[in-house]
């Protein structure tokens, strides 16, 4: 479980990023953060991972996020960084996906094993020893997700995990996000993917929580979303989303029948 | 591809020619290791007028680029940039040493004209050296060898990291090079008064970049010290490979080959 308690962060002094932030994310939650650029979204991330000084109280399974527990937090929590080249810092993708492992103690014939697990589990076995340069936007975020879930995390933070995707890569990466069962806070603009990944919505506008809720309730509240320099889903305001795509008037469903976590989502008449 | 484009790409190649097999990739990185530097070491050794006792040093470039399959073009390819560096050290020895050591003809050569050929030949065996270590081994079993032999972590990963952001760099480069030349059509390079905010921004960026990375492998583990790849053991091959030519190059070093097999040829007229 995850626990924000009166949790501020800063990056220029009386500039705040996050302002007291309250509030709790269970296990096995899938919960999207949105809000506007600047809105503190990946602050709240790296705050929550050690990554940032903050004030105020973090924890993750009851360990406080401060010095001693951050190797414990960090191996508990992976984070999926938006910018997958970041992310992958070893030639391929197979010693990427050890680097991390073997960090923790894993033996080599171990952490093999577990590559293979993973990389079958998702699908992308072939690129277990394709070089990180020569991979296509796609590949590169299947890799950095498979990079962290090797970890075998117990909660998966994400930030804009679809940014710059193909639609087709974008649906594999939801399918993917949707197919997991640990703890997931998905942070992205994209309110679609929220919208078919996470069954909670945490809305924050400049660095505070402007809403906090179900899905469905934020996710078509237009009055909230435009007052925070948002809109609508493109499913829920009569555009192509994922709804319509599949023709399932209500549903968040992908072609294999699978039912995505905002499931049952009525749109609304623009 | 734009050329910084392809120098970024071109350095990543690197680690594709070293992920080559041929019986040189499969030596063990150790005994790489210490022939190179006996090599380099050995080379740089020479007087600055024995050029026919350096000449000999060539066989050691030569046979490893047949055996390894590694063409010599490419390693010229991509010195291309360093290579004029080199060629241009001793590039004003023969303004200041006019004396003339040896005749061919009517044609006197000065101890100028000499060493600045041996400075060239140092740099450009010591590079090619140098150039086929890394073309034959992957970075991380260098990095790993180093560490075999005592070498500070602290070095080696400062060495590794250097390496991994090299890449880093000119991928940034590239980005900024685009950038600049699509707002200045018809410009040859960059223009000199722009160089202090293009420099200012490629660090800034980089760094940003830098930091980004670094939260990655702190958040799988990363304390200072990588996990480098995994080293088999010696051979009898590897111990062999080393002894020979190390003792090799001692000979080399201390009787002139090229003299002895003058003087067998011409009956020791020489």
């Amino acid at each position: 479980m995850i626990r924000f308690e009166q949790v501020s962060c800063e990056y220029e002094k009386g500039k705040k990023a996050l302002d007291a932030l309250n509030f709790e994310i269970t296990e096995g939650e899938s919960v999207g953060l949105i809000g506007a650029n600047g809105a503190g979204k990946s602050t709240l991330m790296k705050a929550l991972l050690g990554l940032l000084p903050h004030t105020g109280k973090i924890t993750v399974d009851g360990l406080m996020v401060s010095g001693t527990n951050l190797k414990e937090i960090r191996k508990k929590t992976g984070l999926v960084l938006q910018n997958s080249d970041n992310q992958m810092f070893m030639p391929t993708v197979y010693e990427d996906m050890m680097f991390g492992l073997l960090n923790y103690g894993m033996s080599r014939e171990e952490a093999d094993k577990r590559v293979d697990e993973v990389l079958g589990q998702l699908g992308i076995k072939e690129l277990k020893n394709q070089y990180n340069h020569k991979m296509s936007g796609g590949e590169k975020r299947m890799a950095a997700i498979a990079v962290v879930l090797a970890m075998n995390p117990e909660t998966i933070l994400m930030d804009e995990p679809t940014s710059a995707l193909d639609p087709c890569n974008r649906r594999i990466v939801i399918r993917t996000i949707c197919s997991l069962t640990q703890t997931r806070l998905i942070a992205s603009h994209d309110l679609d993917l929220i919208l078919d990944t996470c069954s909670r919505v945490i809305l924050l506008s400049g660095g505070k929580i402007a809403a906090d809720g179900p899905a469905q309730e934020i996710l078509r509240d237009r009055e909230l979303l435009e007052a925070n320099r948002m809109e609508l889903p493109l499913c829920l305001s009569g555009g192509y989303g994922t709804a319509h795509m599949n023709g399932l008037r209500g549903h968040s469903q992908f072609e294999d029948g699978t039912a995505g976590a905002g499931s049952e989502v009525s749109p609304i008449s623009p | 591809m734009d050329k910084t484009d392809h120098a970024a790409y071109g350095f990543r190649e690197m680690d594709e020619l070293a992920a080559r097999q041929s019986p040189v990739h499969s030596l063990h990185p150790l005994a790489k290791l210490i022939t190179t530097f006996v090599y380099i070491f050995v080379t740089v050794s020479f007087h600055r007028y024995d050029l026919s006792g350096l000449i000999v040093m060539v066989l050691y470039p030569a046979l490893m680029f047949t055996v390894s399959g590694i063409p010599v073009s490419t390693c010229f390819y991509k010195l291309r940039f360093v290579l004029p560096l080199v060629l241009a050290v001793g590039l004003f020895n023969p303004f200041f040493d006019r004396e003339p050591l040896l005749t061919i003809g009517s044609l006197g050569i000065s101890g100028g004209m000499i060493s600045m050929t041996t400075l060239m030949l140092k740099g450009i065996f010591c590079l090619t050296a140098s150039f086929l270590l890394a073309a034959t081994t992957p970075m991380d079993s260098v990095c790993a060898a180093l560490r075999k032999i005592r070498v500070p972590g602290m070095i080696v990963t400062l060495l590794l990291l250097t390496y991994r952001y090299i890449s880093v760099m000119l991928e940034e480069l590239s980005v900024m090079t685009t950038a600049y030349k699509l707002r200045a059509p018809g410009q040859k390079g960059i223009r000199y008064n722009a160089w202090g905010s293009f420099l200012g921004q490629l660090l800034l960026r980089t760094m940003d970049r830098g930091q980004e990375l670094f939260e990655s492998m702190q958040l799988r583990g990363f304390q200072g010290e990588f996990w480098y790849a995994d080293v088999k053991k010696a051979r009898m091959t590897d111990y062999l490979f080393t002894v020979v030519t190390v003792t090799l190059f001692v000979l080399c070093r201390r009787f002139s080959i090229a003299v002895l097999t003058g003087s067998l040829v011409t009956g020791g007229a020489v």
